[in-house]
């Protein structure tokens, strides 16, 4: 019903439109086209002047009011090292655009009306002017060059690729419809080699090759932790169509191509803690998260960093989310150690992997750890705890007096002998 | 009234006395071979019926993509509002909940943005803009009976119409029109496995594209051939007005990258449905791994925006050429610094074809490649700059009318100022890190070569209207239209530079699963009210436009304008062949307005005596 009212409405507001616009047609044939031209120039003169001023007017309000949400400024200054360029640069681009903007529209809407139609009046005939030609040819161009050096120079310093020995972590991101896969290199540091044919979704969804030993301690996260102040290298990849990995408070953003890894550097400079640090001092982020709850925490409270899609990817492009979390080398390390391996958790003596039923390195370098804390707390005399100076060989088995001796039981024996 | 009854019989005078006899109307193709109404209105190879046959099917191509883009600013101003009433419109796109909330489907939603882009860009302001005007100007501006191939040129319509009806079919599909953007990128746009709309939708795309190009190569050919071979005696290039100028290198663009895209298309064309990898490789989807290895999904990249970047000067130079010509009749004076105009709209156009990879800063080429995109990106701002400056120039110490048409003039120039400065933005490598394919790029691009090229047709139509259909369009129903679209244009695009500026990512069909690009709700709904009612301003434009047509103010004068061009020296009712007897010859450059105290001296008007040609 209101959409009948509302096109109803309509249909009379055009029809009253014409009618009035056909009313018009008729006085200004009387009035003559003279006098008509005169009276809108005059009119439409002022309109233009008015425009001008509302123009400038709204431009500046929208800048004040959006100015604690934009990036680059307010509370939104980069959480990353080269982040500030990439703002500075957008200011001074920013500087001489809007000198320009405001310059040009004032002599193009003042002209407008300054030079309305008057009966009688003779137009100027300038047909050119080379001085004035060369000097509005040269001054853009100036600017430009200063625009482009600045620019460049900006540019290939952020895009630079790690030098060797450079000390950076490598984290990998894939893109798939619709989710970002975050691969970090485990304890070794490297990432291990992977080939799209060997993936079985819920099973390998990278298509890591296990037979790479750096893989076996790859492990996977929901949430992209990096440390504060690391050089971060981001291995960026897709597994189907097109995706781009986009940081927004990092001023991070590249596209994942399938087949072509790309890769973009960054280093956090501010903890999600010291951001939302930042956002509390502004009233916009002190109102409830939840508008219809007021008691839900502020809004600088929830604050989280945000990994986004960037680049149409399909339906669901504008839903793959990951929380990016930025602590500090410490709590990363804490946080990094916990991690399991998605080898271990999950590929270990199952029918996918190559190794079933052999010992690893890796693993065998962790079960002597065990066993040789265990031995250290046992023979600790100052522990009272009973419990813990007790230490159990599983795979030492005794049987009627004599010892049946496996590989993992030597294994263990010579561990053992080791640390005495 | 009677000075204009003067001028009228002088113009044929003239034309009687130093015109050129070319005998047109002695031999049968002339204008005595267009009879039948098939031959006259459907199948005509008249150039000014093809032009209004573009203009008219580009504005219908225009209200089906401006309504598009009204239906996907619904979801994203009110996108917890209930969409069920359009289901009568749209099926099965939107999705009834059980509480009886109409939504409208992502896919859907992406096809719709597709579709609009695709429109939009190709069909009105490639077809609907240059094929109108083109068609229309060149032969009457040059003094030439029609276009050098009439046949091809008809030709070049009906491809165009029936790339549209393909396009308007794959709308109908069950899996949805193409819905991968409308740049179409693979591998989304070359594995049917990506999305529904990469199935028959694609492929009707692609067909649809493929006729659109030998439509424009058609075209393209006969406007080249046309201003090259059929000036009319005296005119010389350096005469020509500036709107040819626009038109010639618009065609000799369209003609030099129209090509690359079609074999670009090829190769997708290969890829879907021959199994080849020329754009993809190491893919896995859908369960399962492709055995297709080697291609690169940058090539394409690289292939399309070879077309691309030219393709938004194919847009935007034909309505500079109009603006230009408009705004010095409407202002009295001559365009200011009219050979620095021509060399400007060259310089812009050599430019245009070794800047394509500033779209692809971010999509993975070498970084150091895009050193050189930089540089070549930011030049453009130069000429581009004189020619706004010489724009405002030819306002200063002009006596200017303040009708639809100049006023769309200047809507044009402050458009293409706003928008062009946030080009410098985009084209500076570092600084598009972060506004790369976000709402900053969408104010950029929609506001400089959409609303831009828009306000450059509206004021080529306001002004040539007359000379179409012997009628003035209505003056109040056209100023109405130009303020609502001047304020209209830049409360929609405005705001959408602070989107941008905080981050806010294009292509999103919802905003709200991120915290970051939440919290604009207000500017949204805003920004949708706003398009909402441009876009009635708009039918009511096309209400004018078609009421004008049969009711509006008759034409009385031959150049009611006051112009100098040609095209005002045929018959109000100029029939096959433009003039009715000889053709004008040309002797003085298109822009003598004010000099020597006359208002204005048509081209075909003889120096008078001691006069001297206008140093231009």
């Amino acid at each position: 019903m209101t959409i009948l009212i509302i096109i109803l409405s309509v249909i009379l507001l055009a029809v009253v439109l014409v009618q009035i616009a056909k009313i018009n047609e008729i006085t200004e044939q009387i009035r003559g086209e003279e006098e008509t031209l005169t009276s809108s120039s005059a009119t439409h003169g002022k309109w233009l002047l008015v425009f001008c001023v509302l123009f400038f007017a709204g431009f500046i309000w929208c800048c004040l009011y959006y100015a604690n949400y934009m990036m680059g400024y307010g509370p939104h200054e980069s959480a990353s090292a080269h982040g500030g360029t990439i703002d500075s640069m957008f200011n001074v681009t920013a500087f001489f655009t809007i000198i320009v903007f405001v310059l040009t529209h004032i002599a193009l809407f003042w002209f407008a009306y300054r030079y309305r139609y008057t009966p009688g009046k003779k137009a100027l005939f300038m047909p050119h002017d080379n001085r004035l030609e060369m000097i509005w040819t040269a001054i853009p161009a100036f600017v430009m060059v200063f625009l482009v050096v600045k620019g460049l120079v900006a540019w290939n310093e952020i895009m630079a690729d790690v030098s060797e020995g450079e000390d950076y972590m490598e984290i990998e991101a894939t893109g798939w419809q619709f989710a970002w896969n975050l691969r970090y290199p485990g304890e070794d540091g490297k990432l291990g080699v992977k080939d799209f044919r060997l993936i079985k979704p819920g099973v390998n969804d990278l298509g890591q090759d296990w037979n790479d030993e750096r893989n076996l301690d790859d492990f996977n996260a929901d949430e992209l932790v990096i440390p504060k102040g690391k050089k971060i290298r981001i291995r960026i990849i897709a597994r189907d169509v097109l995706h781009n990995f986009y940081l927004p408070h990092f001023r991070v953003k590249m596209d994942a191509v399938p087949g072509i890894p790309t890769y973009f550097i960054f280093t956090p400079i501010k903890t999600t803690e010291e951001y939302r640090q930042e956002l509390r001092k502004y009233p916009e982020y002190n109102i409830p998260s939840d508008p219809s709850d007021p008691a839900s925490l502020p809004k600088w409270q929830t604050f989280n960093y945000e990994l986004a899609c960037a680049e149409l990817c399909g339906k669901g492009h504008y839903s793959m989310r990951r929380v990016v979390k930025v602590v500090s080398q410490e709590d990363f390390d804490k946080w990094n150690a916990t991690q399991k391996s998605y080898y271990l958790g999950n590929i270990r003596n199952t029918e996918h992997d190559p190794f079933k039923g052999k010992n690893l390195g890796l693993e065998l370098k962790s079960k002597a750890k065990d066993l040789e804390s265990a031995l250290v707390k046992a023979l600790d005399t100052s522990n009272t705890n009973m419990g813990d100076r007790l230490l159990q060989l599983d795979n030492i088995y005794f049987e009627t007096g004599s010892a049946t001796l496996n590989a993992d039981s030597e294994f263990a024996l010579s561990c053992l002998k080791r640390c005495f | 009234m009677s000075a204009n009854h003067h001028t009228h019989i002088e113009t044929d005078i003239h034309i009687e006395k130093q015109g050129f006899d070319d005998h047109f109307h002695e031999h049968h193709e002339g204008d005595k071979f267009q009879t039948n109404f098939i031959f006259k209105y459907i199948f005509s190879m008249d150039h000014k019926m093809i032009a209004r046959q573009f203009l008219i099917t580009g504005m219908l191509w225009a209200i089906i993509g401006a309504a598009m883009s009204i239906i996907f600013r619904l979801q994203l101003g009110f996108p917890n509002e209930s969409m069920a009433w359009l289901k009568p419109i749209l099926g099965k796109w939107i999705t009834i909940n059980e509480a009886g909330i109409g939504s409208l489907d992502p896919e859907f939603y992406y096809g719709l943005v597709t579709m609009h882009g695709t429109i939009i860009v190709f069909f009105v302001l490639t077809a609907g803009l240059s094929g109108t005007f083109s068609n229309l100007l060149i032969p009457l501006q040059l003094g030439a009976r029609d276009m050098a191939s009439p046949f091809l040129n008809m030709l070049s319509y009906w491809f165009f119409f029936l790339s549209g009806a393909v396009l308007l079919y794959s709308l109908f599909l069950s899996t949805g029109p193409f819905s991968g953007g409308w740049t179409a990128y693979p591998p989304l746009s070359a594995l049917p496995q990506a999305s529904s709309g990469s199935g028959a939708g694609m492929t009707l795309w692609l067909v649809s594209l493929a006729l659109f190009v030998v439509s424009v190569l058609l075209g393209g050919m006969n406007y080249i051939t046309t201003v090259l071979n059929l000036r009319t005696k005296g005119m010389s290039l350096w005469r020509m007005p500036l709107t040819v100028w626009a038109f010639l290198v618009t065609a000799i663009l369209a003609l030099l990258s129209f090509p690359v895209l079609f074999s670009g298309f090829l190769l997708l064309i290969f890829d879907r449905s021959l199994g080849t990898s020329f754009y993809v490789s190491d893919i896995f989807i859908n369960g399962m791994a492709l055995d297709r290895i080697g291609g690169s999904p940058i090539l394409y990249q690289h292939i399309f925006w070879f077309l691309g970047h030219p393709e938004v000067y194919i847009i935007i130079l034909p309505a500079m050429g109009l603006v230009s010509e408009v705004l010095s009749v409407h202002a009295r004076k001559p365009i200011f610094g009219y050979r620095a105009m021509v060399y400007s709209i060259l310089a812009i156009a050599f430019l245009s074809f070794i800047v394509w990879a500033h779209h692809m800063f971010m999509s993975g080429v070498n970084p150091f490649i895009s050193n050189f995109f930089v540089v070549f990106t930011l030049i453009i701002a130069v000429p581009s700059a004189v020619k706004v400056f010489n724009w405002i120039s030819t306002l200063y110490g002009g006596n200017i009318r303040l009708n639809t048409p100049m006023l769309f003039c200047i809507g044009f120039v402050s458009m293409f100022i706003s928008g062009g400065l946030t080009g410098i933005f985009l084209g500076n490598s570092a600084i598009d890190i972060q506004q790369h394919d976000t709402y900053f790029v969408v104010a950029h691009f929609h506001i400089v070569m959409g609303v831009a090229a828009f306000f450059g047709m509206f004021a080529g139509i306001y002004h040539w209207f007359p000379k179409m259909f012997g009628r003035f369009m209505n003056e109040t129903l056209g100023k109405v239209h130009f303020w609502i679209t001047m304020v209209g244009a830049y409360a929609v695009f405005g705001p959408m530079h602070f989107l941008g500026m905080a981050g806010v990512p294009r292509r999103y069909y919802r905003f709200d699963s991120f915290e970051a690009f939440q919290g604009f709700d207000d500017m949204n709904k805003f920004i949708t009210v706003a398009a909402i009612i441009t876009f009635f301003a708009q039918i009511m434009f096309v209400v004018n436009f078609f009421w004008s047509m049969y009711k509006g103010r008759k034409m009385t004068t031959q150049n009611p304008w006051g112009a100098n061009t040609l095209e005002w020296t045929t018959p109000i009712e100029a029939g096959h062949g433009n003039w009715p007897g000889k053709i004008p010859s040309v002797q003085r450059w298109a822009y003598d307005y004010g000099k020597d105290g006359i208002e204005f001296t048509q081209q075909h008007v003889p120096l008078r005596e001691g006069e001297e040609h206008s140093s231009h």
